[in-house]
């Protein structure tokens, strides 16, 4: 049988302001097991049109696991049977998840594995007066091969590559610029 | 553009919510820069979107959620404090589908609102109407292998929120959902059939197509009613994603 109909999809509509109290969770950005020796530190801001923080935006991650896996694994947001509450991750599995607020200046962090077989991570964008978040990717490495890049001019190919920071153990940088000058590359997904 | 100032009316918001619906292009979802809604006119992309055309894109892959990811009473919102919040009890339930149809299974289900008063427990939201000490707001529970989703928690209350002179939003429950590709996530909110104030709302409005916005709206469910305790509101949700046309030619069961 193949299937002849589509069903219309359920429109998406904005985060709003208030999500702080319920989405976010604990250990939410420490995708790498506790002092696992391959953690490196992806950080960055989300800035609006006028260059400005926006402090009220969450960026999730969704990646490969070292060894290439992309099944994830359970446990991201894992609870206490005994108080309900947010317990952290379990410190062992790798999940491939992540969700992070940014903070009063737009910052955002996570601390993860490198992903195995591609030199990207997925980051999707959600904020007040975003109606539908944004997907895109933060690449690690160049790639003079890669699809994806090398489909794009130069000059906004650079807004998908993570700059290694001088001097800071294994951390890159990768703002998100949701429009106006060095606006990132965002992907349609649907 | 007229160099007048923005008129801050409710009547000024609703002619250009007429005119931007006038000359939208998108079919399903809301346009991302829409000029009645205030916050999105530095939050939105110029540049159009890149499509994403990579068969081995991790993008079609996603997270998994489990039963360790949950806590027993999360799908509860009524039972998170000791005593009874205010308000009506009710539940919402529904399938999440893909736009094939296909149930998605064992994925997570987020969802958080204003209490009866319409307030949110969030520092943030000044609106003077009483917190509820027994009612925080937040839930989360996992689809079954039908793609079933189920709540209990409170009818919200609509409140003001400043956009435009007496800007009320409609009654809603914010909802966040994972498919099986990243790709097809989704947040976006639900509301309450027959509110009257659907019309006044330029975020509802920025879903530019009335067919479009019905699928935002609950429906009463007698059947879902439990006597004596909850008033029953059915809403299905079917993730986009090109998860449901990019394998048209596979077997059933891909990732
Ligand atoms: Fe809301």
């Amino acid at each position: 049988m193949t299937y002849s109909y589509e069903l219309p999809p359920t429109p998406s509509h904005t985060v709003g302001p208030f999500f702080g109290y319920a989405l976010p969770f604990p250990e939410g950005g420490d995708l790498a097991p506790a002092h696992h020796p391959d953690t490196l530190t992806l950080r960055g801001r989300v800035l609006d049109g006028a260059g400005d923080p926006v402090p009220d935006a969450f960026v999730e991650i969704w990646q490969p696991g070292p060894d290439g896996s992309r099944t994830g694994a359970p446990g991201s947001m894992r609870r206490d049977p005994v108080t309900g509450q947010g317990a952290g991750r379990n410190g062992v599995d790798f999940t491939g998840f992540g969700r992070i607020s940014t903070d009063a200046d737009g910052q955002w962090a996570v601390h993860t594995l490198p992903p195995g077989g591609v030199p990207y991570v997925c980051l999707a964008v959600f904020a007040r007066g975003l109606m539908h978040h944004l997907h895109t990717r933060a690449y690690l490495a160049d790639d003079p091969a890669d699809a994806l890049l090398s489909s794009l001019p130069e000059q906004r190919r650079a807004t998908l590559i993570a700059e290694p920071v001088p001097g800071a153990h294994r951390t890159y940088r990768f703002d998100i610029r949701l429009q106006g000058e060095g606006e990132t590359v965002f992907l349609e997904t649907a | 553009m007229s160099a007048l100032p923005p008129d801050l009316s409710q009547s000024g918001i609703d002619a250009e919510v007429a005119k931007a619906q006038a000359s939208a292009t998108t079919e399903h979802h809301p346009p991302r820069d829409f000029p009645p809604y205030r916050s999105s006119a530095l939050r939105h992309p110029k540049h159009p979107p890149i499509p994403l055309r990579d068969p081995e894109a991790v993008e079609l892959s996603g997270p998994a959620f489990g039963t360790t990811d949950i806590g027993p009473l999360d799908q509860d919102l009524t039972r998170h404090h000791t005593g009874e919040p205010l308000g009506e009890r009710i539940t919402v339930a529904g399938h999440v589908l893909d736009r094939r149809g296909r149930p998605v299974r064992r994925q997570l289900v987020e969802l958080w609102q204003a209490n009866a008063a319409g307030r949110y427990a969030h520092q943030r939201d000044q609106h003077p109407a009483p917190l509820d000490p027994n009612f925080t707001g937040f839930g989360r529970c996992l689809t079954d292998d039908e793609g079933r989703y189920s709540f209990t928690t409170i009818r919200p209350g609509a409140y003001p929120w400043r956009n435009h002179t007496n800007a009320w939003r409609p009654a809603h429950i914010h909802f966040s959902l994972f498919g099986e590709a990243f790709t097809q996530r989704l947040v976006t909110q639900m509301y309450f059939p027959g509110d009257p104030l659907f019309p006044f709302d330029p975020i509802l409005q920025a879903v530019t197509e009335q067919s479009a916005r019905d699928r935002l709206v609950a429906t009463y469910d007698h059947d879902l009613s439990v006597p004596e305790w909850s008033l029953g509101y059915r809403w299905d949700i079917v993730l986009d994603g090109p998860a449901a046309t990019w394998f048209e030619d596979e077997e059933e069961g891909h990732r």
